[in-house]
């Protein structure tokens, strides 16, 4: 019995910082969303508004319809798994499993069935006796999911569950969770600050600047069609070209930069004399064949960097910020020399015109 | 030790471990030893020590035995102490909670402030300051009466409860410190998670707060008990002949009775007594020696 969640002007100031402004925001029951931000742009603020822990300065949440305002954290239908898991490391896996239902008053016969249950939904059977301190990284994280799990919560929120842990683990635990959260049918809201994690696993993502909810959208919409500067240059790697709009017509917007003419997508509809932005993701930038007429950049190869499957080539462009593309590891060995002369182009299609903002660096 | 060594070279480790080795032994190891060889031996006058009455015996503990008044009174000392020990405990542990949790890091020195400038105060004249707070004439008296909440003065003084009040304050910072440093590294998150799994408060402190600040919990105990057990002024100024304190009469055979050796061997009972039911708590309790020395 999941339920939805409804943010509604929810504002938080501490003193003269606004550490979330005006989230508006419908999480449908059994959704996976992921809050996507840099550190201190009031993610954390969020989840300890839903779970409780604090009072939104204005605006109101509701948690299956219901207005959750003065309802303490031990009464509303969450649970928080703590970015340090904050399992108890005095009692073993099975009374911390145990404690939210200790504290619901069932009976211990009962309490140990449901223990049994839980440890094998996370897949840590043997382990009900073990002391907390035991247990390694990843077992811990399993505990702690099967802890909050175990209060049949409405929602579950995640505070970047998976930071602590190496990048092999990290990258199982993603597919755990996102199974566990299947198999659940509970509604996950997962905070990270890695965009990998926030892309593989959620159904949509929210992406924040500064307590701002920037764009909410599925992962596809937020890399491809990011709806401002920042979201475009947070999530994932991107080329920049700066430079003011010398004309807009029909969707796309040319811009005028120290590289020479370019043309992208105009989705916030800039007008001629606008100061923009123009972003192309690395993988979209090709070398130039004969037929290019659009975007094409005279540059000499810096360095590249072999990442396995692919790899990075840094281009010195004869005016203009360096730019990076990505080939892909075909097998057929570098096909870059340092220092060559190297001719490259991107769709129009492929690059995007935005308007330029202060939070991005 | 090596680690010493290593640091310091053998000569300065030398000294250091002869210091030590001096202190422990002139200070702490003789005169206790000293102490026992006393007890054991029975009060004569100065013509006779060394004569042939000069013999070991276990005279004097056996006084405490046959001697009603003497061991009700050991018995009273212990039970008071361990009350003085349960009510400061109780008056300390939310003070130290709030302290270590809840306080905002701006209001927390002025707090530790307000809690130490009394006892920079010597301790006989804090413990006059409750003399005159609990006469029967006393501003408590008056303010009780003028509530309403009682109808004729109480004698406080020469009471057990008004020595118990006066120990609870003396011992106060004995308690909150240990209990604070207990509590403060308790990590929040803990008390946090187990709100949101949907613990009231009593549980969060019986389950979470307590198990984690036992240690501490052990350490001010201790040491408020043995204090309390050990203390003279408080009983003294405060308590009256139906709440004479053991030490008071340790103290008359040293100095009123002028029989030391009988003196040393009710010193002596109290110290092994007082171990003996601090360990037995600690067993209760299930804390550790390891525990309490962190
Ligand atoms: N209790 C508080 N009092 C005052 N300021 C706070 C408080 N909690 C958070 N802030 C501020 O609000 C802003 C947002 O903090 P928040 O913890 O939500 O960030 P975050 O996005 O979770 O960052 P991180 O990724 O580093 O955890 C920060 O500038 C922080 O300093
Ligand atoms: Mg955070």
């Amino acid at each position: 019995m999941s339920q939805d969640i409804e943010l509604d002007h929810v504002t938080m100031r501490f003193g003269a910082l606004t550490a979330v402004s005006d989230v508006n925001l419908t999480i449908p029951a059994g959704e996976f969303f992921s809050f996507l931000g840099p550190s201190g742009c009031g993610k954390t603020t969020i989840l300890r508004m839903v779970s409780g822990f604090m009072e939104p300065t204005s605006g109101a949440i509701r948690i299956g319809g219901k207005d959750m305002a003065g309802i303490g954290p031990n009464k509303r239908p969450t649970a928080l798994i703590f970015q340090n898991l904050a399992l108890f490391p005095l009692m073993t896996v099975a009374e911390n499993i145990g404690f939210g239902l200790e504290v619901r008053g069932v009976a211990s016969t009962d309490r140990r069935k449901r223990v049994k249950q839980l440890l094998e939904l996370v897949a840590l059977p043997d382990t009900a006796d073990k002391k907390v301190t035991e247990l390694s990284g990843g077992q811990r994280q399993r505990i702690a999911i099967a802890r909050a799990l175990a209060v049949e919560p409405a929602v579950l929120l995640l505070d970047e569950p998976l930071s602590a842990l190496d990048l092999k683990l990290r990258q199982h635990m993603r597919s755990e969770l996102r199974d566990i959260q299947k198999r659940t049918g509970v509604t996950f809201i997962y905070i990270t600050h890695d965009q990998g994690e926030a892309l593989t696993m959620s159904d949509r993502i929210g992406v924040m600047s500064r307590g701002v909810l920037q764009q909410v959208g599925d992962g596809r919409a937020v890399y491809d069609d990011p709806a401002s500067a920042f979201v475009a240059s947070f999530v994932g790697e991107t080329n920049r070209f700066t430079g003011r709009v010398i004309a807009a017509t029909g969707g796309r917007a040319a811009i005028d930069t120290p590289a020479g003419k370019m043309i992208g997508r105009n989705p916030r509809d800039l007008r001629e004399g606008d100061q923009a932005i123009l972003f192309v993701r690395p993988e979209r930038v090709r070398a130039a064949d004969g037929a290019a007429e659009n975007n094409v950049i005279d540059s000499r190869v810096s360095h590249q960097e072999f990442e396995g499957a692919f790899v990075n080539i840094f281009l010195e462009p004869v005016q203009g910020r360096p730019i990076v593309f990505q080939t892909a590891n075909a097998g057929n060995g570098p096909g870059w020399e340092e220092g060559a002369a190297a001719r490259v182009s991107f769709r129009p299609e492929d690059a995007v015109v935005l308007p330029p903002s202060d939070d991005i660096e | 030790m090596s680690e010493v060594l290593r640091r310091y070279g053998p000569v300065l480790t030398a000294v250091i471990v002869a210091l030590c080795a001096f202190w422990v032994v002139m200070l702490v190891v003789l005169p206790q030893l000293l102490m026992i060889d006393f007890s054991l031996r029975p009060s004569l006058p100065p013509s006779r020590v060394g004569g042939p009455d000069d013999v070991y015996t276990v005279q004097n503990y056996v006084t405490l035995w046959n001697n009603t008044i003497h061991r009700s009174i050991f018995l009273q000392t212990i039970w008071a102490s361990a009350l003085v020990t349960a009510l400061t405990f109780a008056v300390c542990y939310p003070v130290a909670y709030f302290m270590a949790q809840v306080a905002k890091p701006k209001t927390l020195p002025l707090m530790i402030l307000l809690l130490v400038i009394p006892f920079w105060i010597n301790e006989l004249l804090r413990t006059f300051a409750w003399y005159i707070i609990l006469a029967f004439n006393g501003p408590l008296n008056q303010a009780l009466v003028g509530l309403g909440l009682i109808d004729q003065p109480i004698r406080f003084l020469g009471s057990p409860a008004g020595v118990i009040v006066g120990m609870v304050y003396v011992y106060i910072l004995f308690m909150v410190f240990p209990l604070y440093n207990a509590i403060e590294s308790l990590d929040r998150n803990q008390i946090e998670a187990a709100r949101d799994l949907g613990s009231g408060w009593l549980r969060i402190h019986r389950r979470i707060v307590i198990p984690h600040a036992k240690p501490g919990i052990a350490v001010g105990c201790i040491m408020t008990f043995m204090l309390a057990a050990g203390s003279y002024a408080v009983p003294a100024l405060l308590g009256g002949p139906s709440s004479r304190w053991f030490t008071e009469i340790i103290y008359n055979w040293f100095f009123e009775g002028g029989n030391w050796n009988q003196g040393a061997a009710y010193a002596f009972i109290l110290l092994v007594l007082c171990v003996g039911f601090i360990l037995g708590m600690m067993r209760l309790f299930k804390v550790g020696l390891t525990d309490v020395a962190k």
